[in-house]
C-alpha cells in the first residue's frame, strides 16, 4: 500500500491507528498474559496445573471427549457441508443465491436457540417421539438428546455453515470444464468425481476440517443444553472451575491449552496452504 | 508416429435444439467424412459450440439424430463416445503432472503399465513435448498446454477429435505455427477432426470442408476456395473474407477487394467500371487498401499490391475501379443481419 511501511520509515499515520492498537492490547492482550501467569502462579508456582493433564482423570478424560466430540463434529459437518457446497456449486444461480441467504440466516440464530429446538425436537417429549410413541412404532422415547449423540447432533448442525463457505470457495475456483474433459475422456460421473473434482477440493477440506474443529472446541452451551450434564467439554469444565470451585489456576492452565491448540493449528494451516488458496483460489 | 487410428464419419440429420423458447440449432444436416477435418465457423451465438456439445453429448438433443458410423450416439453417454475432446481453456487436470493428463483416459480403460507408457512416448514425440512428462500444467506455456491439451485427447486412439476454439487462448504468431502443427498432426493420426472456431483464418488454413454457420442454421459447406471463391450468400461472403456488395437489377454481387484494380481517372478499362474519389488510404504492408467513395453506392474496399502502386494514390484523388465479370458472384441477400456489413443499397440510374 504505503511505500513507507517498504521502505522501513516511520508512517506517522500510525499514529491514527493508535488508539485502537492501545485498547486492544490493555483490553485483550493483558488479560491473556494474565491468565497464562494464573496458569503458572495459582495456587503455587509451577507447573502443578499443568501435571493434571497426566495425573487427573478428570481432566485428561475431559480433554480426550473434547478432541473426540471436535473430531467427530468436524468430520459429519465437513462431509455434509460438502454435499451441499457441491449441490449449490451445480445449482442454477437464483436457487443458489436462495440457498445461500438461508446459510446466512442460520448464522445469525443463536445458538441457544438452535439447541431449543433441538429438544423440542428431538428430545424425550419432543416431536419425533411423540409422533412415533402416538403411532405405536415405539413403546419408549428414543434417547436421543441428552447425550453425547444429541451433542454431537447441536454441534454438526451449528458447524455446517462453516464447512460450507470455504468449500464453496474453493469449488468456485475450480473451472468445471475439467470434469467435462473427464467425461469425455472416457471416465465416469463416479470416477470422475473422485479423481478429479475430490482432489482439486482438497485445500478447501483441510480449510474447512480446521476451522470447523477450531471453532467446535470452544463449544460450552450445545453440551451443556444437549449433553443433559453427562457430557463435560473443555469451555463448561472452565466455567465450573471459575465460577463453582474457584480452582483458577486450572482453568487458565486449559485455557491456555485451548489457546495453543488453536494457534498450533492456525499455523499449520497458514503453513500447508495459503490462506489466499483456501479462500477462492485454485490449488497451487 | 504410427498411424493410430482411422476416422469415422459423423452424420448430424435435422438437428435442433432449443432452450426453452430459443432456438439455439435449427435443423441441421450435415455428412462429415470419415477422416475429414471440417470446420464449423460462425460468429458467437451461432450454434457451432452447441453442435459440437452435442455431438460431445454434453448437451441433449431437441430434435433429429445423429449417427457416428451409422449409429445413433444420441442415447450414449459422453464417456462411452469415444470422441477426443480439446477444451476452450485446455481444462487440463492442474493436480496432475503432463504425464497424469496424458495417461489419464489410458488409466480409465485399465491400460497395462508398459502400453501406457509406450503411448505417452507416441503422444509426447507427436506433439513434441518429450522431457515435460513431468511438469504440471501452470509448468508450462500455453502453447505448450494446447499440446498436451492435444496429446490427451489423442492418446486413446478415438476416431473422432473435437476442437472447441483451440487456439483462442494463443497469440496471433503462436497461433500460425500451431495451426500448422495441428494440420500435420491431423494428417498423421487420419482421426476425423471436426473444429470450432470463429476465426477465419484458421478455418481457410486447417479445413478441408468449412461449414459456416449463422443463427442457428449452416448457411454454406464446402472447401475453403469453394466458399472464398464462391460464397452463395451475403453473409458467407461478409464473414469468410472480406467483400463489397453491389446491386444491379435487383440482384446482388459480391466482389472480394483484392478483385478490384484501381487507376488514375480515365484510363480505368474492363468489363465492370466505376469512377470514384479515394476517401482513405491504409497502407497494409503487403497491400494498399483504399475506401473509394462512389456516387450511388456506399463506399466501395479495393486492395491492390503496395509495392506496385507506392506513391500513385493520395486521399481525395479522383480514380477508375474497374473488375471482370468473373471476380464478381451472385449471392442471396436477406441472412446479413448479423454479418455486420450492410449490403449496399440499389443504385439509382
Amino acid at each position: 500500500m504505503s511505500s513507507a511501511v517498504q521502505t522501513g520509515r516511520f508512517n506517522v499515520y500510525w499514529l491514527l491507528v493508535a488508539p485502537a492498537l492501545l485498547l486492544v492490547l490493555v483490553l485483550y492482550a493483558a488479560p491473556i498474559l494474565n491468565v497464562l501467569l494464573l496458569s503458572f502462579a495459582d495456587p503455587k508456582p509451577g507447573l502443578g496445573n499443568y501435571y493434571k493433564i497426566v495425573e487427573s482423570d478428570t481432566v485428561s478424560r475431559l480433554i480426550f471427549t473434547t478432541i473426540r466430540l471436535c473430531l467427530i463434529t468436524t468430520i459429519a459437518s465437513v462431509t455434509l457441508g460438502y454435499i451441499v457446497a457441491y449441490a449449490m456449486l451445480h445449482a442454477f444461480s437464483t436457487m443458489r443465491q436462495r440457498m445461500m441467504s438461508i446459510l446466512l440466516i442460520s448464522f445469525w440464530i443463536s445458538v441457544l436457540v438452535r439447541s431449543f429446538a433441538w429438544l423440542m425436537l428431538l428430545g424425550h417429549n419432543g416431536l419425533l417421539n411423540n409422533a412415533l410413541m402416538a403411532g405405536g412404532i415405539i413403546a419408549e422415547p428414543l434417547p436421543i438428546m441428552r447425550n453425547e449423540f444429541g451433542v454431537l447432533i447441536g454441534m454438526t448442525e451449528y458447524m455446517i455453515p462453516y464447512a460450507i463457505l470455504p468449500l464453496l470457495a474453493n469449488m468456485q475456483g475450480i473451472d468445471l470444464r475439467v470434469t467435462s474433459a473427464s467425461r469425455s475422456l472416457g471416465a465416469s460421473n463416479v470416477q470422475t468425481f473422485f479423481r478429479v473434482f475430490l482432489p482439486l477440493t482438497r485445500p478447501g477440506i483441510v480449510a474447512a476440517s480446521l476451522l470447523v474443529f477450531i471453532s467446535s472446541l470452544g463449544f460450552y452451551v450445545t453440551p451443556a443444553i444437549l449433553g443433559g450434564g453427562k457430557v463435560q467439554m473443555i469451555a463448561e469444565y472452565i466455567s465450573v472451575q471459575l465460577l463453582v470451585t474457584v480452582r483458577w489456576g486450572t482453568a487458565a492452565m486449559l485455557a491456555t491449552l485451548m489457546l495453543v491448540s488453536v494457534l498450533v493449528l492456525m499455523y499449520v494451516l497458514n503453513r500447508f496452504m495459503r490462506l489466499s488458496t483456501v479462500f477462492g483460489g485454485g490449488p497451487r | 508416429m504410427t498411424r493410430g487410428s482411422s476416422g469415422i464419419g459423423v452424420d448430424f440429420d435435422r438437428v435442433t435444439k432449443r432452450y426453452g423458447n430459443m432456438t439455439a440449432v435449427e435443423d441441421v444436416s450435415l455428412g462429415i467424412r470419415a477422416g475429414e477435418f471440417l470446420t464449423l465457423l460462425g460468429p458467437s451465438g451461432s450454434g457451432k459450440t452447441t453442435l459440437l456439445m452435442m455431438l460431445a453429448g454434453f448437451q441433449d438433443i431437441t430434435a433429429g439424430d445423429i449417427r457416428v458410423g451409422g449409429q445413433s450416439i444420441a442415447a450414449v453417454p459422453p464417456e462411452k463416445r469415444n470422441f477426443g475432446m480439446v477444451f476452450q481453456g485446455y481444462a487440463l487436470f492442474p493436480h496432475m503432472t503432463v504425464r497424469g493428463n496424458i495417461e489419464y483416459p489410458l488409466d480409465i480403460r485399465r491400460m497395462a503399465a508398459a502400453d501406457m507408457e509406450r503411448r505417452l512416448g507416441a503422444m509426447l514425440d507427436l506433439v513434441q513435448l518429450r522431457g515435460f512428462e513431468d511438469r504440471y500444467p501452470q509448468q508450462l506455456s500455453g502453447g505448450q498446454q494446447q499440446r498436451v491439451a492435444l496429446a490427451r485427447a489423442l492418446s486413446f486412439e478415438p476416431r473422432v477429435l473435437l476442437l472447441d476454439e483451440p487456439l483462442g487462448a494463443l497469440d496471433r504468431k503462436l497461433r500460425a505455427d500451431v495451426q500448422e502443427q495441428l494440420k500435420d498432426i491431423h494428417n498423421r493420426v487420419g482421426t476425423t477432426f471436426i473444429y470450432v472456431t470463429h476465426d477465419q483464418e484458421e478455418a481457410l488454413t486447417m479445413s478441408d470442408r468449412i461449414a459456416i454457420m449463422n443463427r442457428g442454421r449452416i448457411v454454406q459447406v464446402g472447401s475453403p476456395t469453394e466458399l472464398y471463391e464462391r460464397p452463395r450468400t451475403v453473409f458467407a461472403a461478409s464473414f469468410l473474407g472480406k467483400s463489397n456488395f453491389i446491386t444491379r437489377n435487383g440482384r446482388t454481387y459480391a466482389l472480394r477487394p483484392e478483385k478490384i484494380d484501381a487507376l488514375p481517372a480515365g484510363k480505368g478499362s474492363g468489363q465492370n467500371k466505376l469512377s470514384g474519389t479515394i476517401k482513405a488510404i491504409t497502407y497494409m504492408g503487403a497491400t494498399l487498401k483504399l475506401m473509394v467513395d462512389v456516387p450511388g453506392h456506399a463506399s466501395i474496399e479495393v486492395q491492390v499490391p503496395a509495392w506496385r502502386n507506392a506513391g500513385q494514390f493520395a486521399e481525395s484523388q479522383a480514380i477508375d475501379i474497374c473488375w471482370s465479370d468473373d471476380a464478381q458472384v451472385e449471392v442471396e441477400a436477406g441472412d446479413d443481419e448479423k454479418a455486420g456489413v450492410p449490403p449496399v443499397r440499389p443504385s439509382r440510374g
